[in-house]
């Protein structure tokens, strides 16, 4: 038995109520679909006394709709949702599927998924049991069980949306009371497994925006974990690849489960010209395993999944090319 | 901030009022403020699927989708309908779904299968005749330690009138002897 510390939920009725509760709330967090934040605050990661529900804002945030050269999607779409209903966008369907398990895929939001807070083997554990190590730097403690004499938190980006929509080239739109921005998605994420997100306490994200030229996009979604059902990636990745005549023109490759903030291979325009083919396969794989550092962090052996890394790439290439 | 708070739940066709704890997960409230013990805490914290219950927005139709009540705050289910295993039986005795498990031996200890079959329940809702994919993939949520699932896939197939249980009967469990008529020898214990 796992018994929630004390949370009080409020439900507002439109964005702009939430926005205003999570301002003048202090400490209080947003509650999407719950699948993220109920087990972590069972685990005591959170100190916050009120969470602002959105349940009440499905309405007004559960869409998947085309408008200016953009496919929009709600943030309160549920991950089940988007598995069937963005097939526009196979690679994000794709992920979408393999979310973790049927229930929670129903429970689950896209906003949430986006926000999903890092995982580490250190810090997804009871109180008594985190206690029992002395804490680490990302709740209670100060040093670093993964990093040794590591001064920031590498604990791992683990949403299977976020590569997709990375390597897709989309943005997001956050409201907060002072208004609204929109941030390509690759200025989200930060390097740090405590807060890996450039979210302020007020702001919630409403939408993600992805240009409809994605569609035309060779794509395609790739994932390693123990089990294929219920588990949390212990690699993702997401490749996109323009084609033309035979040719790539523009290829993004992003990896995740890794670190704090997934992962966009630098250094692919070079590829542009080369023929769509099992080389430029070969060579993404190269690439990846050279930028990428699998680590203790997720509990599957940092050698093993280093090993995989360039093959997962392989054949996540070869399928986007493939179809 | 308050410490308790009044919520309503919709849970097997009736609303219910409750003073509870504001942190009260859907799974708590209804297992011990509504005393519906068939929903069972298993992990707690969303991976096994032992607390699954099928939910819809209440102003909807049918049972709904299967969620997780362990990780569902009360609070939150409030514009919910439920339904929990013990509302899965009709007047007319128990669902096919139920039937199909008992017929086919498609339990052992018994702790998955609330959930179990809930979520297979909600699948033939949507898809009267799933292929065995489907049904893996529908029951995928849901791990159970004791029957390695294979008589589980069965009995949905059953449920959906798509096959019959297999020709062998579930063991024949002999009638046992009231225990304190069973004649234990003494043993002597040799110092
Ligand atoms: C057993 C298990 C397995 C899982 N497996 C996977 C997996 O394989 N892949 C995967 O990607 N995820 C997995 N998850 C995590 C989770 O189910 C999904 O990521 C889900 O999409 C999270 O969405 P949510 O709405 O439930 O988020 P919540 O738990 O409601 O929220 C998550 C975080 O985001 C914040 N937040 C939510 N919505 C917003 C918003 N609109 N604006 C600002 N902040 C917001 C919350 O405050 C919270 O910090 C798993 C979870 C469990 C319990
Ligand atoms: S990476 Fe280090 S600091 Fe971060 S959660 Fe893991 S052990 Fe803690
Ligand atoms: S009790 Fe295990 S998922 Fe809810
Ligand atoms: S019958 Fe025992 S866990 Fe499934």
């Amino acid at each position: 038995m796992m018994t929630l510390p004390a949370v009080e939920v409020l439900r507002p009725g439109s964005v702009a109520e939430a926005v205003e509760l999570l301002r003048d709330k202090p400490g209080a967090r947003v509650l999407a679909g719950g699948t993220d934040i109920v087990p972590n605050l069972k685990y005591g990661m959170y100190e916050t006394q009120h969470l602002v529900a959105l349940r009440g804002l499905s309405k007004e945030l559960r869409y998947v709709r085309e408008e200016d050269d953009f496919v929009k999607l709600g943030a309160l779409c549920s991950i089940d949702q988007l598995s069937r209903e963005a097939s526009m966008l196979p690679a994000l369907a794709d992920a979408c599927a393999q979310i973790a398990g049927p229930q929670l895929r129903r429970m689950g939001t896209l906003g949430g998924n986006l926000c999903l807070d890092t995982r580490c083997v250190y810090i997804n554990q009871t109180y008594f049991w985190r206690s029992a190590l002395g804490f680490c730097l990302k709740k209670d403690g100060t040093l670093c069980h993964v990093v040794k004499g590591g001064k920031r938190c590498v604990a791992a980006a683990s949403n299977d949306t976020a590569p997709v929509l990375l390597a897709l080239g989309a943005s997001v739109r956050l409201v907060s009371p002072r208004g609204e921005r929109i941030l390509p998605l690759r200025d989200f994420y930060l390097q740090d497994g405590v807060h890996n997100t450039v979210l302020q306490s007020d702001e919630l994200l409403v939408e993600v925006r992805v240009p409809v030229r994605a569609r035309s996009l060779k794509q395609a979604f790739g994932k390693l974990r123990m089990r294929a059902a219920i588990d949390f990636p212990a690699l993702n990745l997401a490749v996109a690849l323009e084609v033309a005549q035979g040719a790539v023109k523009s290829v993004a490759l992003c990896v995740s489960a890794i670190a704090a903030r997934p992962a966009l291979i630098r250094g692919l325009e070079d590829l542009a010209g080369r023929p769509a083919d099992a080389r430029v396969a070969e060579e993404l794989a190269r690439r990846a395993q050279k930028q990428c550092k699998p680590l203790t962090n997720i509990g599957v052996d940092p050698e093993w999944r280093r090993e995989v890394l360039p093959v997962l790439v392989r054949r996540t290439v070869s399928r986007a090319l493939q179809d | 901030m308050r410490k308790t708070e009044l919520i309503k739940l919709f849970v097997n066709g009736e609303e219910h009022s409750l003073a509870v704890p504001v942190q009260r997960t859907l799974l708590e409230a209804l297992r011990y403020d509504l005393g519906l013990i068939g929903s069972k805490q298993g992990c707690d914290k969303g991976d096994c699927g032992a607390c699954t219950v099928l939910a819809r927005p209440r102003q909807g139709s049918g049972r709904g989708e299967p969620i997780l009540s362990c990780i569902t705050l009360a609070a939150d289910a409030q514009d919910l309908a439920v339904t929990t295993i013990e509302g899965l039986a009709g007047p007319q005795g128990l669902d096919v779904v139920q039937r199909a498990f008992v017929d086919c031996g498609a339990l052992q200890c018994g702790f998955c299968q609330p959930g179990m079959m809930l979520s297979a329940r909600a699948l033939l809702d949507n898809c009267p005749k799933p292929s065995l994919p489907q049904i893996k993939e529908a029951l995928s949520g849901n791990l159970c330690r004791c029957t390695g699932y294979s008589q589980i896939y069965q009995a949905v197939q059953v449920a959906a009138g798509m096959r019959k249980p297999s020709a062998r009967a579930p063991v024949q469990a002999e009638r046992a002897a009231p225990s304190d008529s069973v004649a234990h020898p003494v043993k002597e214990i040799v110092p």
